[in-house]
């Protein structure tokens, strides 16, 4: 049986590697946010850019966000796990270099080539542009997807070495010995119980999305090579949506390791934990069908996969990560700063975002509402109020100086900016869903514009506060590498001390 | 409408777990020094929240399952000859081999694409969408649909396929049932 006392643990600075992952992100995650915003307002008819700078930013804002939410969680990922198995700093590295390789391919392709067949990139569209773009351009920009997969598959491949070599199996390390046999309570922790998850997800994930590019490569130039246009979604929509639900649950770590610290308070790894995450391997790798739910091409059955695994992934987020944080929280005496507040409304905009995913996932509704601004509304729930919370809270607690240290006025408003300019941005989206206003447009129909303004007003809202989570990250970088205690007791905690 | 239901069920459950998250937070200032016990507790209402959950979910998960828009039949066809038509998607306009139907007899798009993928979206005069169905090059997929009302309905293309995307529409006429 696992016990819930809580044992006090190191707190260690950050390695110089990861806090350049951190940096990266910071810095491409504000830009990308910034091309979103310029979307909105161009819907709004605030500016005007035209349609083929709206679908090049478009393209950028797709490839760009699912790259650094990757590169993002796996520095958060990379972080806690090392401090349990020895992970190689030359492959964290390795994986930041092809990625900044890939990122100047995507670039060239789309900012010097013309390249704007979105992030998708769903096949044929890549190789027949309608002479917008050149066949160089295409391949720019699958080559870069494939050079930064293939960093991340270098990354995630080093990391399976370093879980084995501790563990012994991906069957250890996920605890089923404990899981399927007597609890002796030594199940791994939980940083290590779902880094496994994420390693075996992507690395299938980063090979069958590997394989699609490659295949689309040799197409460009040898046409003769036919892809099935339904096979090659698939390959597509599996890999993508695997691989950005994988930045979630690495990146959920941060609150697995950060939250006790501020509740001492353990957050163990039990049977339904293991449980939970055993079947989210399963579920993130079969869910994909729900994004192919108008494809009537499919088998029956694998869409209707698609829609039982939507309602069903909902319970590990609610029933077992929601509802442990809330648990963990409940009458804590838990020292609420920007880091604990951060991680805390993470774990919101998860279990929150998941409603109106799965929602959107049932065969019916999707019938009316695929490819709407329903769609978005939904992954920006989880995505910009979950995940992103999380690294930011992450980078907000690598940056405390000590204990105790405050926050600024500033940060505070941010905070409270963040929030509410989050979910006003994800409400104009979901209420422009249910006015069947349609995704990836340009332009709006009349209207469509006043959800585009509101949106527009929100964003830039998001994007101020984003700014100064930003600056004040790189501001307090120094002490990010250093060993020190960062998470304040709670009061009582404290008092007994 | 489908769509304001979603809606509103979305936003509901979406302020459950807002009021869930807000009520932690508020019971979050006095420390419960003992943790064990609390999460004894925890864990016996983790068990009832789990079977509310299967009970409030797995209800429409199966009962939405019963009428598909895959299935040749369905209950909500109206009654009459079939009316076909032909959709075909290209970069960047649409096609049609009939650009009027009966409203009240069930109608047949076969839909494809001549390039790359489109989405086949029917909007009704409301500008709200009634069915969709994806347009996708060497597969021709059946969209089985009655029209309720007569009016001008609107296709228009959801999914990205390029500089004219948006633009990318026709129009054709539902007619009162003669």
């Amino acid at each position: 049986m696992a016990d819930y006392h809580y044992t006090p643990v190191q707190d260690h600075g950050a390695k110089a590697g990861v806090l350049a992952y951190l940096v990266t992100a910071a810095a491409v995650l504000l830009l990308m946010m910034v091309f979103g915003l310029l979307m909105r307002l161009e819907q709004a008819q605030f500016i005007s850019l035209g349609a083929n700078w709206f679908y090049q930013l478009m393209t950028l804002h797709g490839a760009g966000m699912v790259g650094i939410a990757g590169i993002a969680g796996a520095a958060v990922m990379w972080h806690f796990l090392n401090h349990y198995v020895a992970l190689s700093t030359r492959v964290l590295l390795a994986n930041l270099g092809l990625f900044l390789i890939g990122v100047a391919l995507v670039l060239g392709s789309v900012l010097i080539g013309n390249f704007h067949g979105a992030w998708t990139f769903l096949y044929p569209l890549p190789g027949n542009s309608m002479g917008l773009w050149s066949n160089e351009a295409a391949a720019s920009f699958l080559a870069g997807m494939l050079v930064i997969g293939t960093g991340f598959l270098l990354l995630q491949l080093d990391i399976a070495r370093a879980i084995i070599a501790r563990y012994g199996s991906f069957a250890r390390a996920l605890g089923w010995p404990q899981l399927f046999g007597a609890d002796d309570g030594n199940a791994p922790p939980p940083t290590v119980v779902a880094s496994t998850m994420v390693t075996i997800v992507n690395l299938i994930a980063l090979v069958v999305g590997a394989s699609i590019l490659a295949m689309m490569l040799v197409n460009l130039y040898f046409p003769e090579f036919k892809i099935d246009p339904l096979l090659a979604k698939g390959m597509i929509y599996f890999f993508g949506h695997v691989f950005i639900n994988a930045t979630i649950y690495m990146a959920v770590i941060a609150v697995y390791e950060i939250l006790p610290r501020y509740t001492r308070r353990p957050w163990k790894s039990n049977r339904i934990f293991l449980a939970s995450w055993s079947a989210s391997t399963l579920m993130v790798m079969f869910i994909f069908p729900h994004h192919l739910l108008m494809d009537f091409g499919f088998p029956k059955w694998m869409l209707m996969v698609g829609h039982i695994i939507g309602y069903l992934n909902t319970f590990p987020i609610l029933v077992v990560t929601g509802y442990g944080a809330l648990t963990i929280v409940y009458r804590s005496g838990i020292h609420w700063d920007m880091s604990s507040k951060l991680l805390f409304l993470s774990m919101f905009g998860w279990a929150a975002g998941a409603m109106p995913a799965f929602i959107d996932g049932t065969i019916r509704v999707n019938y009316v509402m695929h490819n709407t601004l329903w769609v978005p509304g939904h992954f920006h729930t989880y995505l910009l109020l979950g995940m992103v919370s999380m690294v930011f809270g992450f980078m907000y607690y690598l940056g405390k100086k000590a204990q105790g240290a405050p926050d600024t006025p500033l940060d505070r408003a941010a905070y409270w900016g963040y929030l509410i300019g989050s979910l006003g941005f994800v409400l104009s989206f979901l209420y422009a869903g249910k006015e069947s206003v349609a995704r990836r447009y340009a332009e709006h129909l009349p209207q469509w514009v006043p959800y585009d303004r509101i949106g527009a007003f929100f964003a830039t809202l998001i994007v101020a506060s984003t700014l100064v989570f930003v600056l004040c990250f790189l501001r307090r970088l120094r002490h990010a590498g250093s060993n020190h205690t960062r998470a304040t007791a709670p009061f009582s905690a404290l008092a007994a001390a | 409408m489908l769509q304001h239901i979603v809606w509103y069920v979305s936003l509901s459950l979406m302020m459950v777990v807002g009021f869930g998250w807000t009520f932690v937070v508020l019971k979050s200032g006095t420390r419960e020094e003992d943790y064990t016990p609390l999460q004894k507790r925890a864990y016996r209402l983790r068990a009832r929240f789990f079977w509310l959950l299967v009970a409030l979910f797995g209800t429409p998960m199966v009962y939405t399952l019963v009428d598909l828009p895959y299935d040749i039949i369905r209950p909500a066809q109206g009654a009459g000859t079939i009316q076909a038509v032909n959709a075909t998607g290209y970069m960047w306009r649409w096609e049609l081999s009939h650009d009027r139907v009966e409203a009240g007899r069930p109608v047949e798009f076969h839909v494809t694409s001549a390039d790359v993928n489109h989405g086949f979206a029917i909007y009704d005069p409301d500008m709200k969408i009634v069915a969709q169905v994806q347009a996708m090059p060497g597969i021709t997929n059946t969209l089985h649909h009655t029209f309720g009302q007569p009016g001008t309905y609107r296709v228009m293309c959801l999914e990205y396929c390029g500089l004219a995307h948006h633009n990318m529409t026709t129009e054709f006429t539902v007619a009162a049932r003669s």
